[in-house]
């Protein structure tokens, strides 16, 4: 199977992909006996949450309390995100993923503080096509292509992201002209960040132009204490445990050097990346930061080691006198599955893609007792 | 009892560039000179917009006994209760936080009462000047969506990005003697950017702030 077909049955993969959800009602909402019993859903990887509301709707209404649905899930007491796609909900939140999910879902008692508003459907939506415009400026330097989407265009596409369908979507996609990325692209990384914006992407005509910035969402889950096995990972009791960083990647290519998703992870996160050169991944190595050398700029001072992950996403163990001083990547997850770092990032991203546009990481890390990762640089 | 609106005299305004470069800090004192300091990577803008309310004066008036709804010759308690001068205050922070992928800043705030209580979009639309709603209605480049604030994990209402590049390009080609090709001074960018933005939501800067660039 050539690369191109090995592409497009990943993309039909992630399409169909599903998350078996077990969901139950909050007892303060349950006000008949017997208990309901939970509701088993297949929800979409590429869906999100609140659009599980038709299906719920009918297994719950005979027991709710009276009064005006605003749906709402938590897992484990952390109210849900509404605005992650389900799928990346469950590879952050689940390290041993568990199948089925349990969920918990509440018709009442929407918690405002925590979650921004959501009025069913169309707040999915706006919140969908207002990812897509900014995906669309991240690539093209502009959202006119997504602002001039025909009426029936946006209405289909947004059909075919509720119904999963590869096909339609990719056909009113196509039409945004949101490139795929090549590998033969090379961009600058760009330094001047407040220059005046007079020369970026924006040309008389509204076409394209290429910055060879990559729309990708990032999720970062630092932990203190090691874990060996991710049935061991603790909780995520507060989304002040996760990083989010919405920042994008730009490509750019050494001389006969792949752009990797290593390199994308290291641009995003440096500080997890001491080390500058490639693993083999076949063995897992230990890199010891040599006595002689001055110490790195880094500014945690940590001594940094890189785990590599094998095929299940287990951490080979690697012994080492002070475990607790290192910051170390545990996990990468993408789509549910911890890609080999050495995959071309262009693959990576056009193939394992959002329908808004974005790749989604999530990143297990790590870090040392004292110091936390920082969010952002 | 005609409630007063009344702007406090601390109006502080604190701009920090968050572009991981380092940060640039000028604070506002008072109505307005320009003074900057260095200080960590806090960024934010406070205005207390107070509403007071004169009743409690009043209310130390009536003291007298008044037969009440039903009729009957009771004796009114005529204590006071003492309203705090404060009571209705109303919040806003203001946030400045740059937006990798627009690359811009954007413009996050929230607004609350002094008991902690979140203010809705609607009533703060009420609260606005005057031109400010009219700059947010008429201008397609302006508009306020509630979305969760990038790093504080909460709803905050946010002045939507997409427009900013487009007409801060267009404040600085009408005046030539604002920068050029070798582009733009942040400094001046961002209190450029705080003008325009500002306006949508009813925060005014003061002059000065624009006497002190190029020196």
């Amino acid at each position: 199977m050539d690369v191109e077909a090995m592409g497009r049955e990943a993309q039909k993969y992630v399409w169909e992909g599903a998350i078996p959800l077990q969901i139950h009602l909050h007892e303060s909402e349950v006000t008949t006996l017997p208990h309901p019993s939970p509701a088993l859903v297949l929800a979409p990887r590429m869906g999100y949450l609140p659009l599980l509301l038709p299906l719920l709707k009918p297994h719950f209404s005979s027991t709710l309390p009276p009064g005006v649905d605003t749906i709402w899930f938590e897992y484990k007491g952390l109210p849900l995100k509404w605005h992650i796609p389900t799928g990346v909900l469950f590879d952050l939140l689940c390290a041993e993923q568990e199948r089925p999910w349990n969920l918990t879902v509440h018709f009442r008692g929407y918690p405002g503080n925590i979650l921004t508003p959501c009025e069913g459907e169309d707040s999915v939506k706006w919140s969908f096509i207002n990812s897509l415009k900014e995906a669309a400026y991240i690539v093209n330097g502009n959202c006119k292509n997504v602002m001039n989407m025909s009426q029936s265009d946006q209405v289909e596409l947004w059909h075919s992201v509720l119904n999963g369908n590869m096909e339609t979507y990719q056909r009113v996609s196509s039409k945004l002209k949101l490139e795929k990325v090549g590998d033969q692209y090379v961009g600058k990384p760009n330094s001047n960040l407040l220059k005046s914006r007079t020369n970026t992407g924006e040309t008389d005509t509204g076409g394209p132009v290429k910055t060879g910035r990559i729309p990708v969402r990032l999720y970062v889950w630092s932990v203190s204490k090691d874990f060996d096995d991710l049935e061991d990972a603790p909780q995520i009791d507060s989304w002040d445990q996760i990083s989010y960083m919405n920042r994008p990647v730009e490509i750019h290519r050494e001389e006969d050097k792949c752009f990797t998703l290593r390199d994308a992870v290291k641009a995003l996160l440096p500080e997890l990346f001491v080390e500058k050169t490639l693993i083999d991944e076949e063995i897992p190595r230990i890199e010891l930061e040599e006595e002689s050398r001055a110490p790195s700029d880094d500014e945690s001072n940590t001594r940094n080691e890189e785990d590599v992950e094998e095929k299940q996403g287990e951490n080979v163990e690697c012994c080492c006198p002070s475990d607790d001083a290192e910051t170390k990547l545990k996990l990468v997850r993408i789509q549910g599955i911890e890609p080999k770092l050495e995959i071309p990032f262009s693959w990576v991203v056009n193939n394992l893609m959002n329908p808004e546009h974005f790749l989604h990481i999530c990143v297990f890390v790590k870090v040392p007792q004292a110091k936390p990762l920082p969010h952002d640089r | 009892m005609e409630p007063s609106h009344q702007v406090t005299s601390a109006l502080l305004l604190m701009l920090s560039l968050r572009n991981g470069k380092g940060s640039t800090l000028f604070s506002l004192h008072g109505h307005g000179y320009l003074g900057q300091n260095h200080h960590g990577r806090g960024l934010f803008v406070t205005r207390e917009h107070v509403h007071s309310q004169e009743d409690h004066d009043e209310k130390s008036h009536k003291g007298n006994e008044e037969p009440n709804c039903l009729g009957k010759d009771e004796y009114i308690d005529n204590a006071t209760l003492v309203q705090s001068y404060r009571q209705d205050v109303r919040y806003f922070d203001f946030h400045i936080v740059y937006s990798a992928s627009y690359r811009v800043p954007v413009l996050y705030f929230r607004t609350y009462s002094s008991d902690g209580q979140p203010l809705l979009l609607e009533d703060i639309e009420k609260e606005l000047p005057g031109n400010s709603t009219n700059v947010l209605m008429e201008s397609k480049w302006t508009f306020i969506t509630q979305e969760e604030h990038p790093y504080l994990n909460r709803p905050w209402y946010k002045l939507h990005p997409c427009g900013t590049s487009e007409w801060m390009k267009l404040l600085f080609l009408t005046d030539p003697s604002l920068g050029g090709s070798q582009g733009v001074p942040v400094e001046l960018y961002l209190s450029s950017w705080i003008s325009m933005v500002g306006q949508a939501v009813g925060l005014k800067v003061p002059l000065e702030m624009f006497n002190k660039r190029k020196e």
